[in-house]
């Protein structure tokens, strides 16, 4: 694990139920084959994830951090994804003062007819991780707590 | 980090039981179920775990029960299949024996595991994680109830075609009442344009207008033209809709449809139920038979009424039914159910420049319905746009814009095969020294009597039917030329033609996005048509509860297949109408009042009104649809999402990122 050749990075994906848990689940009906490095949690807004979400799944070793939701003006619950937004970008400024590269947390907008996407996003966040090598997390997590 | 609601976290001690479906092959096929079970049954909290072919099953279902009696769960993680599948049928099979549901989850395994990786270790490690955070969720799930709610008994059908026609007349038949709104002047949709319809070559006006006039008489129906949903919120049963009336300048009580404002109107503009070739005043009737039986003032396209410029209509009107003090309405009602019945519009032909668009000669399939129909601008005669004639030769080009990926439209348009058959039949008729030539790619008849009408049109009507598409329309004098190929010949083909029409794709109407987005259906499909539910087996159903969708809205269909989808949303609507209580879904926001500062920063997050701030917050359980915006936004702690506790998704993604044995091993010495 040390050098990052051939590290398999370990994602945890909070992904709202209305679009793109529903986008992962087209990717199933259709077959539509991604690396299997994502550990999917649904929620039911991109809006409901909170920021310590994020900092706990870094501090407990995620090598990233995938959020998905709704596109802009889509949001079932109206306006939950600009939450989702707002706080992505302030995460984004804060990561690098612990030490993690800003690109370990990904937000993407997937809706439920974007399976292929889902898989595309998906495969794309791991080889990007994978170039950035295995997060060292232990570091992470004391910087973090 | 310390659980924010301790006292929430259940006192009992964790009986989980998990369940691993082998789908079959679906997912046995890929992942080890055997060693999924093994491994979950050594977790902590659970006291039982197994595998079986079929959970949905009835002998799968009864497994469940069984189990849950034995060993006294008070937890379930089915590890199968999405839970938008068969959450619900384990919940209702929990609560049978008296677990509450909201202690059921379900684990998926399936559509984000088995479905997705190659057979092997990675594939089972993931399905042993995912099963494991769920296990961890149901640790903190609290037994829930649903919260019962009242509903309105009315229904809103958006749409006037005959997809909405239909839904609305099987809606108030059954004692309900309707409030249909349409946005042109008249209902009747595409319909009411066409001539005869395939394949019986019934007249479309004469069968559609009784139906027509039906709606207007009923006691039970609110028709509300020139009007256009603008908003829509609430939740299934109770939706509150805002409508926009355009004023119509006509009284339609006194209009005795005389016609003499129309002949004095000095304004002339493109007739749009002639789709152009005709004109018409500013204040006009779209046809004869138009419901409401009324004339109609076109504020753009008049003079001027703000101030009044002109006014010669009114001057004219004996029965005094013109009013220019009407002013624009905003109509607020309450609806339990709403039918989304938007129909269709026709893809542009200039989108097609190969095929000279902007020639008078060159026109789409609703012009040559106008051009067929006794009511419209030629009486019937066939006579072509730019100079009258009756064309002897007529080139139909299927699938213009349609079956495109690269440039156009992917899709089939689904109606244009059997029209463009009725035409070339009509003209036919119509014209028996006349030349019809039909360019096709494949055709595609699959309806009741279809493929036979085909063979009537080629065999008997002796309609030239050539395979193969036409790479350009040009004027050459007198003459339109069609170059094309027939790719069953494998030559060139060259005709002389008099008018050409392009059988356009089939495209959602504009304005549907805006609708779409006032309801919150989260998603239009990849080619903009409203989204079913599920395409097999919710056709008719959108995903936000009591919103259905009937008819060419939800993807190209001919008149049968609007009139069935019409009387299902229909008869969906109805269920929900005349259920006595509606449930809302429990799993919503609540507060605790001890760590609530009264912070207000909640509130506005909210976009349901469902928060009120006094001392502290308080949730309105039946506005609360659950997203949890303002859970993530509480400085405090106070607020949390019932069943979704921070706590809980903190164990979860500790679940989600345990060093398995020996899964992470296999790996990195596989890929070291």
């Amino acid at each position: 694990m040390a050098d990052g050749n051939g590290h398999e990075p370990r994602i945890v994906a909070f992904l709202c139920r209305w679009c793109s848990y529903a986008g992962a689940d087209l990717a199933g009906t259709s077959r539509i084959k991604y690396p299997p490095n994502i550990i999917p949690i649904r929620v039911p807004c991109s809006g409901r994830v909170d920021p310590a979400w994020v900092m706990e799944a870094f501090a407990r070793g995620a090598d990233g951090v995938f959020i998905g939701g709704c596109h802009p003006g889509d949001c079932h619950y109206v306006s939950g994804n600009y939450k989702a937004r707002r706080r992505v970008t302030l995460l984004r400024k804060l990561l690098p003062q612990l030490g993690i590269d800003p690109r370990r947390l990904r937000l993407e907008w997937i809706s439920a007819t974007e399976g292929k996407r889902f898989a595309e996003v998906v495969t794309e966040f791991v080889e990007e991780l994978k170039e950035l090598g295995p997060m060292r997390a232990e570091e992470a997590a004391q910087d973090v707590r | 980090m310390p659980p924010r609601n301790p006292e929430r976290i259940r006192a009992q001690k964790p009986r989980i039981g998990v369940f691993v479906c082998h789908c079959g092959h679906n997912i046995a096929g890929v992942v080890d179920v055997k060693r999924v079970a093994e491994q979950l049954s050594k977790y902590p909290g659970v006291v039982y775990a197994t595998d079986y072919e079929y959970m949905c099953s009835d002998p799968g279902q009864e497994l469940l029960k069984k189990a849950i009696r034995e060993h006294r769960l008070n937890g379930v993680v089915v590890a199968a299949c999405s839970p938008s599948m068969h959450e619900a049928t384990f919940r209702r099979a929990a609560g049978e024996v008296d677990l509450n549901p909201y202690l059921v989850e379900c684990a998926n395994i399936r559509e984000h595991c088995s479905w997705v990786h190659d057979p092997g270790e990675a594939a089972t490690q993931k399905a042993i994680t995912i099963t494991r955070t769920m296990v961890e969720k149901v640790k903190g799930n609290m037994p829930l109830e649903p919260v019962e709610v009242s509903h309105k008994e009315k229904c809103l059908v958006v749409g006037g075609g005959i997809a909405g026609i239909q839904a609305a007349l099987d809606v108030a038949e059954a004692g309900y009442e309707v409030i249909l709104v349409e946005k042109s002047p008249t209902i009747g949709g595409h319909m009411a344009q066409l001539s005869e319809t395939f394949p019986t070559l019934d007249c479309s006006q004469c069968i559609l207008t009784p139906k027509m006039v039906e709606v207007e008489r009923h006691p039970k129906i609110r028709l509300l033209v020139n009007s256009e949903v603008e908003e829509i919120s609430g939740f299934i049963g109770n939706y509150r809709v805002r409508i926009r009336k355009k004023p119509s300048y006509v009284d339609p009580d006194l209009c005795n449809l005389c016609g003499e404002c129309e002949k004095v109107c000095p304004v002339r503009v493109p007739n749009e139920f002639d789709r152009g070739l005709s004109e018409r005043g500013a204040i006009y009737i779209p046809f004869p038979q138009a419901v409401p039986s009324t004339y109609t003032l076109d504020e753009e396209t008049c003079l001027g009424i703000k101030p009044l410029i002109c006014g010669k209509c009114a001057e004219v009107c004996e029965p005094g039914a013109i009013d220019f003090d009407m002013s624009e309405e905003i109509i607020e009602e309450e609806v339990g159910a709403v039918i989304l019945a938007t129909g269709y519009d026709l893809y542009e032909t200039k989108a097609l420049p190969e095929y000279s668009p902007d020639d008078p000669d060159v026109i789409d399939p609703l012009q040559f319905e106008r051009l067929l129909s006794a009511t419209g601008p030629t009486r019937g005669e066939i006579r072509r746009p730019s100079d009258g004639k009756v064309p002897k030769t007529v080139v139909f080009i299927k699938c213009a814009g349609s079956r495109d990926p690269e440039l156009h439209k992917p899709y089939c348009s689904a109606i244009c095969c059997m029209y463009t058959a009725k035409h070339a039949l009509l003209y036919k008729h119509a014209v028996p020294d006349g030349r019809a030539i039909v360019f096709y790619i494949d055709i595609r008849a699959p309806g009741k009597g279809y493929e036979e009408f085909i063979h009537r049109v080629m065999e008997e009507d002796r309609v030239l039917y050539i395979r193969g598409k036409v790479a350009k329309v040009f004027r050459e004098g007198d003459k339109l030329i069609v170059w094309g190929v027939d790719t069953l010949s494998g030559q060139r083909v060259e005709v002389e033609a008099d008018l050409v029409v392009l059988a356009m794709a089939v495209v959602p109407p504009k304005g549907v996005e805006d609708l779409a987005r006032t309801l919150r259906l989260s998603c239009l499909d990849e080619n903009g048509f409203l989204k079913e539910a599920h395409p097999k087996l919710r056709p008719l159903e959108t995903l936000a509860g009591g919103i259905f969708i009937a008819g060419a809205a939800q993807g190209p269909k001919d008149i049968p297949q609007a009139v069935t989808q019409g009387s299902g949303a229909a008869a969906k609507a109805i269920a929900l109408l005349s259920a006595p209580t509606l449930t809302h879904s429990p799993e919503v926001a609540e507060v605790d009042e001890e760590l609530c500062s009264g912070c207000r920063v909640c509130a506005p997050l909210c976009p349901y009104g469902a928060i009120t701030v006094e001392e502290t917050a308080q949730v309105n359980e039946l506005l609360c649809e659950g997203c949890g915006t303002c859970v993530a936004a509480c400085p405090s702690g106070a607020l949390s999402l019932r069943n979704l506790e921070d706590s809980q998704v903190e164990s979860m993604v500790e679940a989600a990122l345990a060093e398995l044995s020996p899964a992470r091993e296999a790996v990195e010495v596989k890929g070291g």
